[in-house]
């Protein structure tokens, strides 16, 4: 297998973009990434998105993308893991690297939500659990990592002033990313004051429905500096966990089992520890979310997420900063696009670009993508090569 | 959104919840699988869920998805039936404010969502309070 690098990123503002349509907000990430690697082709592209269908009415979206990009017959390919899609769709470009199949690979992520109303929009997402087991008993996804919350409240101790401590860590980071959604500060009184959607968590506990996009351009780490005057971005890490589709079926209901396995896959495959990392861009999906996140990466111990989240750990400035993009809650969640947006903020990162939110010395970041309450996690490690 | 052919096939376990037993380490798959879970084995036994357990875990829906939405707040949670299998429904016919983990419950049918676009009353169980 060969070494895989990435040389370019590219991402658009994100938010309600009732101006731009699906097929336009994907093909400006995907020129930005491509401009920003300096590369003239892309020999074979690949889309995340989580429900074309459902959101848009399009599918085929492998070869419509590839239509609009404009660089020829290339096989485009969509991939699908829910609200890990992305993360899987720059995996897919890294082994189609890795395996010598092709050597300019397009990883891209794309959701455009905006479109239907809230109640579609909350049916689709809801695909991502058992539909006849989980939704047809009327439970939601908020409604899900809800049940994850009580649960680790009810065995950890974990408090909902602990819980608000997420938010208002992600908003801090999202006020200083120029393309976040909603890059305004909150306290932990409004998030606890907000409103109720499923209790224990309210609307400010919750990521909100975005259209966005984000791209990212894969090489083989040895043609990196031929292909591109960009300081090149070693993937040192590219792992993929699974677990039971329904939350009920989990041994443990607010263990993230697939997270912990793709963690501990990737920390082998790039031999460090959670000790190693200088930043996470994490899936808070919710704010139990990045609580769970942290314990099962190892940047917390089991159970005591909610402290270190609480205690500045994870903040920037912190021993660990978690979500210096400001993380799906601050940034927005478009759900096919997040996991290559976590890949993007990793890379800017590394090359020391990010203005205001830079973590210090960063050398090596980890990102962690989750579809549905955890079913699937794909994690990656980045290094300066 | 459901068709009829769809909610006819999960009859079995909405209405009379039959499950499945592995022959070979006695774990029950509800709904029926063709691969156990837990040991890979591909040999099942029918069995009725038990239909009393403790609550796990439960949530109080207050944005409810199409379907539900004359019903809010209403409550949902997992329950852990007295055979081990684990169950998500409904929790009804009680004070959702004074829910609590470690309360007991039984299994009732009941109708669960509005007609759906085919026209289909969609039945299946809930929870309800047990006394003792
Ligand atoms: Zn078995």
């Amino acid at each position: 297998m060969r070494e895989v690098a990435v040389i370019g990123v590219g991402m658009n503002r994100w938010g309600e973009l009732w101006e731009k349509s699906h097929r336009t907000i994907w093909t400006e990430a995907a020129l930005e990434a491509i401009a920003d690697a300096g590369v003239d082709r892309v020999d074979a592209m690949y889309v995340g998105c989580m429900s074309g269908g459902l959101f848009v009415g399009q599918e085929h979206l492998g070869a419509m993308l590839a239509d609009q990009l404009g660089m020829g017959p290339i096989p485009g390919t969509r991939v699908e893991s829910a609200c890990a899609s992305g993360g899987l769709a720059f995996r897919q470009a890294c082994l189609a690297v890795a395996s010598g199949a092709h050597d300019i690979v397009l990883a891209t992520g794309v959701e455009k939500m905006t479109d239907v109303d809230g109640g579609a929009a909350t049916y689709a997402l809801s695909t991502a659990a058992d539909q006849e087991y989980e939704c047809y008993h009327g439970i939601t996804f908020p409604g899900l990592y809800a049940m994850m919350a009580r649960d680790h409240m009810h065995r950890h101790g974990t408090t909902r002033q602990q819980l608000a401590a997420v938010a208002v860590k992600n908003h801090a980071h999202g006020v200083l990313n120029p393309l976040a959604q909603f890059p305004m500060k909150v306290t932990a009184e409004q998030v606890m004051e907000s409103v109720m959607v499923a209790d224990p968590l309210r609307i400010l506990d919750c990521s909100p429905i975005t259209d966005g996009a984000a791209a990212a351009v894969v090489v083989p780490l040895d043609m990196a500096r031929q292909l591109s005057k960009q300081p090149p971005v070693r993937v040192a890490a590219s792992a993929h966990a699974t677990d039971a589709l329904a939350l009920h079926d989990r041994a443990d209901l607010s263990w993230l089992a697939s997270t912990a396995k793709a963690a501990e896959l990737a920390y082998k495959q790039a031999g460090v520890g959670p000790k190693d990392l200088s930043f996470c861009e994490v899936h808070d999906c919710f704010t139990i979310a990045e609580i769970m996140v942290i314990e099962a990466l190892g940047l917390a111990e089991r159970g005591k997420g909610g402290a270190a989240a609480a205690s500045g750990l994870t903040a920037l400035g912190g021993k660990i900063p978690v979500n210096p993009s400001g993380g799906l809650k601050s940034k927005g969640h478009p759900v096919g696009a997040t996991g290559v947006a976590q890949i993007r903020e990793t890379v800017l990162q590394l090359r020391g670009a990010c203005g205001q939110r830079q973590v210090k010395n960063a050398s090596r970041g980890l990102t962690q993508n989750m579809g549905g309450t955890g079913a699937s996690t794909v994690v990656h490690i980045l290094e300066r090569a | 959104m459901i068709g009829s052919a769809r909610y006819w096939r999960e009859i079995p376990q909405r209405y009379r919840y039959e499950a499945a037993k592995c022959a070979k380490c006695g774990r029950v798959a509800f709904p029926p699988r063709l691969v156990c879970a837990g040991c890979r084995g591909r040999e099942f036994t029918p069995v009725k869920l038990a239909q009393t357990g403790v609550v796990e875990t439960f949530t109080v829906i207050h944005v409810a998805p199409t379907g539900f939405g004359d019903e809010t707040p209403y409550a949902v949670g997992i329950v852990k039936l007295d055979d081990g299998v684990r169950v998500t429904a409904q929790i009804t016919d009680c004070e959702t404010g004074k829910l609590a983990i470690g309360d007991r419950v039984k299994l009732e049918f009941r109708r669960l969502q509005q007609d759906g676009e085919s026209g289909i009353i969609c039945y299946g169980y809930k929870f309800v309070p047990a006394i003792g």
